[in-house]
């Protein structure tokens, strides 16, 4: 049978959107599949990296922008990997400390109404402290290569705020920011719920805005393998690919949620309470497969490479000779489609971004709404000219 | 004519969740002729840490979730000093495999040459295999006293039960075990957790 012949170690950080891994494990989708998956938990994203780079890994849950950093080696450590099945989109809440929600609402009494009347009345404050001295406001993300950095990045600037002068921009494992923001170290943090809604229940935070305000429906993890490996084992890859699409799509019936909930919080999967998994679900507005939440979407990756080259993470020839396509190909998901008896996308994906407030009908697929804070609209075709209007960032020349 | 070697030794500090590991290895790499400069958990504030004691490497606990702060301190920030990962040279996978079956990786600061860290991965190396290998043995010693007590109990329950002596409550122990093909020790659980049970 399919993948009988050897063990798949799959790595994961104990975190609400690994859901469609434990949940294929727990409800024994994989065994059912004939396939030997091994999940292993980690304790760092760079764990995640060295350990899929000496081979212990076959596959890992990976940020999204993680599968440009290792594959470019941005890290100084590098392998080849590729992916082309996204786990959930959204999740992430900026949340700050009670001392700055105050300070805001002394700015502004408003301060709070939405995502751009606080990031417009932060740069206020910022500009009031710059003149009575005080120090620049501490913001924790949790990766360096993550959604939660650039999307915090993009609020920012969005608000006339240049995150690598006005802030100052930490990382901090998400287990320790809850702590780290009781205890003044940091300000405010972006990271996956439920952490935001920790620090609310335990009266140390304010959670400012969910980071489907900055950009509707961002893909946020994705499942990563060796290329090699998948080139190798053609059959088992499209096999744990499928076993996943099960398990993101018993996981959006409503009717599971509950069920899901529960098996989630055992001790051997995420080891938290069920209804604070609930809390977290809703506030991090978690999309697991709605609207074609799990295909590659190829003018996402762009969207996020070119964050990438905004802040000089990147530069362009490192983007060159379509290397975004070749580790992140919609192939493979499109015919498990056609095997599976579900919509396929068009070929020829949309390359436009940030046109829908609402879900939107594409060929025969429905897609979910993609609106950035700024209403500005991205065309993954001209990714130079799209960044030559933001009048803060890294490029040179700014 | 030799060139001179910089003689002030290298400053090294150390992020483990493993704080009962701090004096072990601090003892290792100072008889090394290192100097310990700092000692971290995930807890502590990492990056403060570094930029306070300008360390030339960071030895780091490969379960420590405090490597990703450290690591973000290459693209994140821009104050010096700047830790890196030490696998420099791409493909270095004979390295890292290395590390990821030791649990222990090294960072050092940008231009630092790879045979000065060698050395200090080396004796960190040793030490982490040295600790775990104490730690399983007093694993081991544990559940063996374990066993003993268990063996002990239920030998003296049935001493008591059945009015036997020492000797023979032991060889009867024995021979249940051999009939039921169950360790000895596994027997003498189930006897003092059925005693137990019972009371």
């Amino acid at each position: 049978m399919i993948g009988q012949e050897h063990t798949i170690n799959l790595g994961y950080l104990p975190l609400l959107d690994a859901a469609p891994l434990l949940l294929a494990q727990e409800l024994g989708f994989f065994s059912e599949a004939g396939l030997k998956v091994r999940l292993s938990r980690e304790a760092s994203w760079a764990n995640i990296r060295d350990k899929l780079c000496a081979g212990t890994l076959q596959g890992a849950q990976l940020l999204v922008p993680m599968l440009i950093s290792i594959n470019l080696g941005l890290n100084r450590v590098k392998t080849a990997l590729t992916s082309s099945f996204v786990l959930n989109q959204n999740g992430n809440s900026f949340t700050v400390s009670i001392a700055l929600s105050e300070q805001l609402r002394l700015v502004n009494p408003e301060a709070m109404a939405s995502a751009h009347t606080s990031v417009l009345t932060m740069k206020r404050l910022i500009q009031k402290r710059r003149e009575r001295g005080e120090a620049a406001f501490t913001f924790a993300v949790v990766y360096p290569y993550s959604c939660h950095n650039y999307l915090l990045r993009y609020w920012l600037a969005a608000g006339g705020i240049h995150p690598d002068h006005d802030v100052n921009l930490v990382v901090i494992p998400p287990s320790q920011m809850v702590a780290q923001l009781q205890s003044g170290r940091i300000d405010g943090f972006c990271a996956g719920e439920p952490w935001g809604q920790l620090a609310a229940s335990m009266g140390s935070g304010h959670t400012l805005l969910s980071t489907w305000d900055i950009w509707h429906n961002a893909p946020e993890k994705v499942l990563a393998v060796h290329q090699d490996w998948a080139a190798q084992h053609p059959d088992t890859y499209s096999a744990l690919l499928k076993v996943l699409l099960k398990a993101c799509r018993w996981l959006a019936e409503t009717s599971n949620r509950e069920d899901a909930l529960l098996l989630l919080a055992q001790p051997q999967c995420l080891g938290t309470e069920a209804d604070f998994l609930h809390w977290g679900l809703l506030a991090g507005k978690h999309n697991f497969h709605q609207h074609s939440a799990n295909y590659p979407w190829p003018a996402h990756m762009a969207w996020l490479a070119a964050q990438m080259l905004r802040w000089s993470h990147l530069v362009p020839a490192q983007l060159s000779g379509g290397f975004l396509n070749d580790i992140f190909p919609a192939g493979i998901f499109r015919t498990i489609c056609v095997q599976e008896g579900l919509a396929v996308p068009p070929e020829a994906a949309p390359t436009l971004v940030g046109y829908h407030a609402a879900p939107w009908q594409c060929g025969d697929v429905s897609l979910g709404a993609d609106r950035f804070i700024d209403g500005i609209r991205f065309d993954s075709s001209g990714i130079s000219e799209y960044l030559q209007q933001f009048p803060i960032s890294n490029l040179p020349g700014t | 004519m030799p060139m001179t070697l910089p003689t002030e030794s290298l400053r090294i500090l150390l992020l483990d969740e493993q704080a009962e590991r701090f004096p072990v290895m601090e003892a290792a790499l100072t008889a090394a002729g290192y100097k310990v400069v700092g000692k971290v958990t995930t807890a502590d504030n990492i990056q403060a840490a570094v930029e306070r004691t300008r360390p030339d490497v960071i030895i780091a606990d490969l379960d420590s979730p405090g490597r990703d702060t450290l690591e973000s301190m290459q693209a994140l920030n821009r104050k010096q000093p700047r830790p890196i990962v030490m696998f420099t040279n791409d493909g270095d996978r004979a390295t890292i495999q290395l590390a990821v079956e030791s649990g222990v990786t090294a960072y050092v600061v940008d231009g630092m040459l790879p045979e000065r860290i060698k050395p200090i991965l080396e004796v960190a190396m040793m030490r982490f295999h040295e600790y775990q290998k104490l730690r399983d043995e007093l694993e081991l010693t544990r559940l063996q006293l374990n066993e003993r007590r268990h063996i002990e109990k239920a030998k003296g329950l049935l001493m008591k039960r059945k009015g036997l002596d020492e000797d023979k409550a032991y060889a009867l122990l024995r021979r249940m075990a051999m009939d039921r093909h169950m360790k000895l020790a596994e027997l003498a659980r189930s006897i003092v957790a059925a005693a137990e049970l019972l009371e």
